[in-house]
């Protein structure tokens, strides 16, 4: 009798294991089967009433079922959170094509980006980076770079003069003898001055009353020629790229003698002649020379026994014909648009 | 200077060397050759004709019939040039011809009468009008002398020429003459020069008794000599020299005035030429001007003139802007007969003021102001003088009245052998030193340490050793060096803190999402005053002669210049605009004319920050967009506990928006929204701008960075709603919540502001979070609270804050 009740009810509880749908659904099985108040419990209460040899018989037989639908149950929990683990990644899929959350992201101004770049190849080969004023005076300007006040190449830098003394500075060669000064004779001085230079020219689509320059300065004991072209062959492979080749023709600066100017090998064509180099396969890059004695001079080192060389060069230059930019007005209209297209330069 | 390839060849052999192949070499050299160009390019089919008979077209009045001879046949051509003639050699485009303009000659019938081809002008051949000689201008091109009919015309008119123009820059103004660059030449191509060697056929007359040369101003005049030439005809110059002189650029006068222009293309000295019986005295004194003394020059100008100026003049009024230009009181006319010719040296600083002055830049002026070969001032009047004898029939007197040195000594430079190498880096030997420098023309005496060089006059622009580098380095050529790298003591190199901190900022910035600009420096007055900083100058420093108003004045603000960027994008639809810029102010200093330059970051926003999107809508700029990246700024620079904010009222922001920025007290800048009616008035949507002194902040010295270890005890979080006045600025709590919550109070943040419901009218809520937090040991309950009382107590005392229910 006994026996056959609790048969029935593993029967009846396998069943109701058989079709729960939650887990919820199955601790109430739990509880109701395998609880304290369970009618396993209350089926066992009735034990009493058995002969002596079949209690220990029927008490099994309950461990039994109580550990077989233990299981069951146990068994059905897993099956159930396996599902709905599978039903909820199911309904969490996404369209993983849809465009990704923007962050605002600015950027670099073209123009810093090339100095930058340039800075940080002369740091590498050992020179420092000094700024200075803007609004320079006469001596610094001109007069302390051999240009006395009579010289015809004052023709050449058309000024921003606010007194007969005091100028918008036209090149940012000033730093050359501002920091010579400082050295007070001593050398190495080794420094490329960036900055912005101002001059008398109405803006169009070359010409810009406000540029940017980079100049460079290197005064030491036996610096030689070749070592200005040592440099600027490596300056040239920088920042044009590594099969560029240089070449150096005479030129006329007043603050280096002797001067050169720099070419490099057209990187469009290679120097087969093209629209960029005008057919000559040479590109005119920047103008540079050994400091002129007198330049040394008056900044207080002595040209017997130091020289140097110098170069100076333009950022907008550089960049309009990296990237084909026709007009120089670009740099400073700050067109979101052309930002844009320059933030990773 | 435009040099012919043909007239070169008087003075140098240019065998086996091409037009082209000389202009890169002259290049190579140091004097760039801007253009080549080919003047007889496209020509074809022109020859010499004579014309035998010239009989008027019997249908057209202006029109006449020449039959003319060709050499291997006589043709009809129909010619309306109104100085046709028989007899004439002149340019014939036969059938078939190619003229100027790339035009076909064809046969045609002219009114009826057949024309087999063209009577030509210059122009027709493309030479540029102004430069043909006034005899020719309005008509047909006439061979004055013997040339041999038939024969193709373009050698005889020099369009078999080339032309090349070189760059004269103030080193190479020795190469402002065909001497000049014929000695450069042949250093080039290492051939000989020929220097021509005037004849000079004087009387027995000595010039020196028809007239007298006084210096009143000899520091201004090192040299003065005159020639008399009397008897002249005056008259067309010989072909040869006027095609010489239209090739170099100048158009043929008269022989007189041509003789003086080709001696100077020739010489690189200038010449004048007066009429001495116009000029009105026998007495030539040179002087510096009267100011304001007149003269009418040239070219037609009433002149005035400076004490700054030389004149010459005939003891009373002047007849010449020496140097400059001559007066038309003694110009040479068709009637002069006798010409006093001027060679003289004159002052380049002086020519070169005066001729700025009256921005009348001359042949002669420029010459003048870039240096000449002071030694071959007598050598250009002998070979004036020969030409005038030969061309147009001078007597020349004899002598040259004169007053200063007519040659100077010439220099020497004496220098190690071993600068040479030693500057560039090359290894040349003794002998090729010696060589390359004579073959530029030095003399050359060699020591054995020290080279002694004497620099021929015609080198003005070699003065110094470092000149001397040059002239060996350019012939050798620069391109034969060894490329290396300095090899002196090396130095540390870095970017300086400052730098270093300036790019970290614009890091933080981009990151931000604003785009780095760069605006000018000079505006306008207005606008350099406008939305300053501190205190604006209304008086903004100015440059004095200005391109344009646009660019007048030095900025005190970068803002202005932004929000013209703004402006920009706004008229072209384009509503969001996120930029920055770190750039020099220039703050007016009182009885400075320089102003004082400081580096200041500023920015503009509006519009949205994010882009609109399908996840969301999209972020639009607002005060605390702005304010976030401010203090970011702030925490990286490690002063955000220095830095506070203050609402301030500014010219051009909106009140109620707009907070000054200072440090330890000082403002160093500002932030809000621009004021409601100037964006309308600028057509902007609502735009935030600040701007900081940001030197003054990246010139603070950055502490270090200490390292806390992490915390190995918990730290307690409790929070705090407290409800206080409208106005109360919250930076008021925050300050009394630190200081009373120290030492355990970690940090504390603010994550709510309420006003509404459960708040009343004039006040409102502010919800803190606070870390409480002992690095050794884990803090109890009662110990927490009992902070956290003292700071509701701090607050309610101060603010009579009340907890909010
Ligand atoms: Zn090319």
């Amino acid at each position: 009798m006994l026996k056959d009740k609790l048969l029935d009810l593993r029967e009846e509880a396998l069943k109701s294991i058989q079709s729960a749908d939650s887990v919820k659904n199955l601790r109430d099985i739990h509880v109701h089967y395998l609880g304290k108040k369970g009618p396993i419990t209350e089926v066992l209460k009735g034990m009493g009433k058995l002969a002596k040899e079949e209690r220990p018989v029927i008490g099994q037989l309950a461990n039994q079922i109580r550990e077989s639908i233990g299981t069951r149950i146990e068994d059905k929990k897993k099956t159930l959170e396996k599902k709905m683990l599978e039903e909820r990644i199911k309904s969490e899929a996404i369209d993983v094509t849809l465009p990704g959350r923007k962050r605002a992201m600015g950027g670099h101004h073209l123009l810093a980006s090339v100095i930058r770049d340039i800075e940080d190849l002369f740091i590498g080969l050992g020179f420092s980076v000094v700024e200075g004023p803007e609004v320079e005076e006469d001596y610094y300007n001109f007069e302390a770079l051999n240009l006395p006040k009579n010289h015809p190449a004052r023709d050449m830098q058309d000024s921003f003069y606010i007194t007969d003394e005091i100028l918008m500075r036209t090149h940012t060669s000033p730093m050359q003898a501002r920091t010579m000064e400082k050295h007070k004779g001593k050398g190495p001085v080794k420094i490329i001055c960036p900055g912005k230079v101002y001059r008398r020219d109405t803006d169009d689509a070359t010409h810009s009353h406000q540029f940017m320059q980079i100049e460079g300065l290197c005064v030491d004991k036996n610096v030689r020629l070749s070592d200005l072209k040592g440099v600027l062959t490596v300056f040239a492979k920088h920042v044009f790229g590594a099969e560029r080749e240089i070449r150096l023709r005479p030129s006329y600066f007043p603050f280096t003698e002797p001067s050169v100017e720099m070419d490099i090998s057209c990187f469009k064509c290679g120097g087969h002649g093209c629209s960029v180099c005008k057919g000559t396969g040479w590109i005119e890059i920047l103008g540079s020379g050994m400091v002129h004695p007198n330049v040394l001079r008056m900044s207080g080192f002595d040209p017997s026994v130091y020289t140097g060389f110098a170069f100076g060069m333009g950022p907008e230059r550089i960049a309009m014909l990296k990237y084909g930019i026709d007009d120089i007005r670009q740099f400073y209209n700050d067109d979101m648009r052309f930002l844009k297209q320059f933030k990773r330069a | 200077m435009l040099v012919s390839y043909k007239w070169l060849q008087d003075y140098v052999d240019l065998e086996g060397v091409s037009p082209d192949d000389l202009a890169d070499k002259i290049t190579n050299a140091g004097i760039e050759v801007e253009h080549v160009t080919y003047p007889g390019e496209g020509l074809k089919g022109l020859v010499i004709g004579q014309i035998e008979s010239c009989t008027s077209h019997p249908q057209a009045e202006k029109l006449r019939l020449c039959n003319v001879n060709l050499g291997s046949e006589t043709v009809q051509i129909v010619c309306g040039a109104p100085n046709v003639a028989a007899g004439q050699k002149v340019i014939v485009a036969t059938v078939g011809a190619r003229i100027g303009g790339n035009k076909k000659i064809k046969r045609a019938k002219l009114r009826g009468e057949e024309s087999n081809g063209m009577i030509c002008s210059l122009d027709e051949l493309g030479v540029k009008s102004d430069l043909v000689p006034k005899e020719y201008a309005d008509g047909i091109y006439v061979f004055d002398d013997d040339v041999p009919v038939g024969a193709d015309a373009l050698p005889y008119l020099n369009l078999d020429d080339v032309i090349l123009d070189l760059d004269i820059l103030i080193n190479s103004a020795h190469c402002m003459n065909m001497i000049g660059v014929a000695h450069e030449v042949a250093a080039i191509l290492d051939r000989p020069v020929r220097m021509p060697h005037p004849e000079v056929p004087e009387t027995d007359e000595a010039a020196a008794d028809r007239v007298n040369v006084t210096l009143a101003a000899a520091e201004k005049v090192p040299y003065y000599g005159a020639r008399m030439i009397e008897g002249i005809k005056v008259g067309p110059s010989p072909r040869w020299m006027q095609l010489r002189l239209m090739a170099a650029g100048i158009r043929p006068i008269s022989n007189v005035v041509d003789i003086a222009n080709y001696v100077m293309l020739e010489y690189g000295q200038p010449l004048h030429t007066f009429d001495f019986d116009a000029f009105g005295s026998n007495r030539v004194l040179v002087r510096t001007a009267r100011q304001g003394e007149n003269i009418q020059t040239l070219d037609g100008q009433e002149r005035t003139l400076s004490s700054e100026d030389i004149v010459i003049t005939n003891g009373r009024e002047p007849s010449a802007i020496a140097g400059v230009m001559g007066g038309t009181r003694s110009e040479v006319s068709g009637e002069t007969k006798k010409v006093l010719l001027e060679a003289a040296v004159f002052d380049p600083i002086s020519i070169r003021k005066t001729a700025q002055r009256l921005q009348l830049r001359t042949d002669a002026s420029s010459r003048y102001e870039k240096g000449l070969d002071r030694n071959r001032v007598s050598s250009a009047a002998d070979r004036a003088a020969e030409l005038m004898a030969r061309y147009a029939g001078g007597r020349i007197l004899k002598g040259i009245v004169e007053q200063g040195e007519r040659e100077v000594p010439e220099r020497v430079i004496t220098m190690p052998w071993r600068k040479i190498n030693q500057v560039l880096g090359a290894s040349l030997s003794q002998e090729d030193i010696k060589a390359t420098l004579e073959r530029l023309g030095f003399t050359v005496a060699a020591e054995e340490e020290t080279i002694r060089v004497t620099v021929p006059s015609r080198r003005f622009d070699v003065s110094i050793p470092e000149d001397l580098v040059e002239e060996v380095g350019r012939i050798y050529g620069y391109n034969n060096l060894p490329a290396t790298l300095p090899e002196g003591t090396s130095v540390h190199a870095a970017l300086t803190p400052y730098q270093k901190i300036r790019r970290r900022t614009e890091q933080l910035m981009e990151s931000a999402g604003l785009f780095q600009a760069y605006t000018y420096s000079l505006t306008t007055g207005e606008k350099a005053t406008a939305l300053t900083v501190k205190d604006s100058d209304p008086k903004p420093t100015k440059v004095v002669w200005p391109m344009s108003e646009e660019h007048a004045a030095l900025r005190q603000s970068i803002i202005p210049q932004l929000i013209d960027v703004v402006k920009y994008h706004m008229n072209r639809q384009m509503p969001d605009v996120r930029l920055y810029e770190i750039g020099k102010v220039f703050l007016t200093k009182e009885g400075c004319a320089r102003p004082e330059e400081e580096e200041h970051l500023a920015g503009v926003l509006t519009g949205r920050i994010s882009e609109r999107g399908w996840e969301g809508e999209p972020e639009a700029v607002d005060f605390f967009t702005v304010k976030g990246i401010l203090e970011e700024l702030s925490a990286s620079l490690a002063v955000a506990d220095r830095v506070a904010y203050t609402s301030a009222e500014r010219d051009g922001l909106q009140p109620g928006q707009t907070a000054d920025i200072l440090l330890d007290g000082e403002i160093i800048g500002y932030l809000g929204a621009l004021h409601p009616q100037l964006q309308k008035d600028a057509g902007l949507n609502k735009t935030y701008v600040f701007e900081v002194a940001i030197e003054s902040l990246l010139k603070q010295d950055q502490p270090d960075i200490t390292y806390r270890s992490l915390p190995r005890f918990p730290s307690t979080t409790r929070d705090m709603a407290l409800v206080v006045d409208r106005s109360l600025p919250a930076s008021d709590l925050y300050r009394v919540i630190r200081k009373t919550g120290a030492p355990l109070l970690d940090s504390v943040k603010l994550f709510d502001v309420y006003e509404g419901e459960h708040v009343s009218e004039n006040e409102k809520s502010l919800a803190f979070s606070l870390i409480y937090l002992d690095p050794e040991r884990t803090l109890t309950d009662d110990e927490v609270s009992a902070v956290h009382e003292r700071i509701i107590k701090a607050c309610k005392k101060q603010f009579g804050a009340r907890l909010r229910g």
